[in-house]
């Protein structure tokens, strides 16, 4: 018995999409008659309108104990890699204190980068790895010295490396060049020599010049540490420790669709603050799964769409979104109390008491479930007035 | 680096359409909210770069929801 259409039709909108797909799914292999379809549709929607959040309930405490009882049980897992390729990124109850903390400098920040086209062979996945990491100066170089007497400081190329590496010396000159914008480079045989364009120029400041060439980038980009392959589902794709989002979204054979970042707030910064609320909800369930947990999506999204509501990424710290409720109270009552009631009786703010734990401090019932409808009584004198 | 690639293809970013001024108004009695009650996204977000936005607008966002697939999320735009 086919699904009757115009019944799925008349519950478009009062029952959400994939609650329809799996009734009609279900409707077909059970081969329900009409007449049955339309009973069981009238069950389903019951059960749906029954089992949606009632106005007062507190979803936010339901949130923080069902990440709270986990998590628990996390800390003792701390340490568990997740593969070979990947061990040694931060999971586990450190990382989802990082994300929900909304930290800016994140232990391990990582790249998954995806391609446009899987790479015919080794050597052309080793070309768009070379292309992608940076490489520093340091790394292709034989030896670098400073000659005292001349007061310059002269460096021996590796030119193997640099001519595995791509590297032209005009282009090791250009990205030398960014660095060292006050530095004269003159080639003199095999001999690179960089004399600084300082008047008075010390032994200490040509030897702190020294390190700074050292550490400059010639090629790839800026904060791409390393660049390892990793094969997923027949595809073959980038992991890199350092991140720099933007930069590589730009490169031609990346997939720029898919490529990710872990640094919800380099998302927020390059993909705008959806997208970072959606990388807060992939990050999550990720940590969550990796640990076996299961926590319902729907507390994860709760968390997300609060920590993106302002339009920028706020933590759940006192500088972030604790800092910003309204209610005096409610801020001194989580961290640092005579800095909140300081700044508040300087400005002279005033607490309307409108949410839980400012009553609780008041001893008044809080506005929640049973607290949150006010009683209106109706005189003797009131009836007479309504006839 | 051939053509810049649009960010707005990336699969993490929802589709953004601006609201009309009376679409608006209509969303704001629908739910009985005022603009300031609406979660905010800033007018220099990376995903609304090549929309034409002042302060006060109305961003539609249509999300792909895990637990109820398609649905709605609005933003009002404010100034960084």
């Amino acid at each position: 018995m086919a699904v009757d259409e115009a019944l799925i039709k008349e519950y478009k909108g009062r029952l959400p999409e994939p609650l329809l797909k799996i009734f009609k799914t279900y409707a077909d292999e059970v081969g329900l008659s009409k007449a049955n379809q339309k009973k069981a549709i009238q069950q389903v929607e019951h059960k749906f309108l029954a089992s949606k959040i009632h106005p007062g309930e507190a979803i936010g405490i339901v949130t923080a104990e069902s990440f709270g009882e986990p998590g628990t049980q996390m800390t003792l897992r701390t340490f568990h890699f997740a593969g070979v390729a990947e061990a040694n990124i931060t999971l586990g109850l450190p990382r989802l204190i990082e994300i929900f903390d909304a930290r800016k400098d994140i232990s391990t920040p990582i790249m998954e980068i995806f391609l446009k086209k899987q790479p015919k062979d080794e050597r052309e996945l080793e070309k768009i790895i070379a292309s992608i990491k940076e490489i520093k100066f340091a790394e292709v170089i034989e030896s670098i010295t400073i000659n005292i007497a001349k007061m310059q400081i002269e460096v021996v190329l590796n030119k193997k490396r640099m001519k595995d590496l791509e590297i032209t010396s005009e282009a090791l000159r250009r990205g030398l060049g960014v660095t060292l914008k006050t530095v004269d480079i003159v080639d003199k045989d095999d001999l690179l020599v960089m004399k600084p364009k300082v008047k008075e120029l010390t032994l200490p400041s040509l030897y702190s010049i020294k390190e700074k060439i050292k550490e400059a980038p010639v090629k790839g980009i800026e904060g791409i540490k390393q660049v390892l392959p990793v094969k997923r589902n027949d595809e073959v794709l980038l992991i890199s420790a350092g991140t720099n989002l933007k930069k590589v979204l730009e490169i031609d054979v990346v997939d720029g669709t898919r490529t990710l970042s872990n640094d919800i707030f380099e998302i927020a910064k390059v993909l705008g603050i959806e997208a970072a609320r959606n990388a807060i909800i992939r990050e999550v369930s990720r940590v969550l799964h990796d640990q076996g947990l299961e926590i319902d999506d729907r507390h994860i999204m709760f968390v997300s769409d609060l920590m993106t509501t302002t339009g920028a990424v706020k933590g759940v710290t006192r500088s972030g979104i604790t800092g910003e409720k309204e209610s005096v109270l409610a801020r001194a009552s989580f961290e640092t109390p005579i800095v909140h009631l300081i700044n508040a009786s300087m400005v002279g703010e005033v607490d309307r008491l409108n949410s839980v734990v400012e009553n609780v401090l008041i001893n008044q019932p809080i506005p929640l479930g049973t607290g949150l409808p006010g009683l209106v009584t109706k005189m003797k004198g009131d009836e007479k007035d309504e006839q | 680096m051939a053509e810049k690639f649009d960010i707005q293809e990336h699969k993490l970013i929802p589709k953004h359409t601006k609201l009309s001024d009376d679409e608006a108004q209509k969303l704001l009695e629908q739910y009985n909210v005022s603009l300031r009650q609406l979660p905010k996204i800033l007018k220099s977000d990376p995903a609304l770069k090549n929309f034409d936005i002042k302060p006060g607008d109305v961003i539609k966002i249509e999300r792909e929801s895990p637990t109820i697939g398609k649905v709605n999320f609005f933003r009002v735009v404010i100034n960084a």
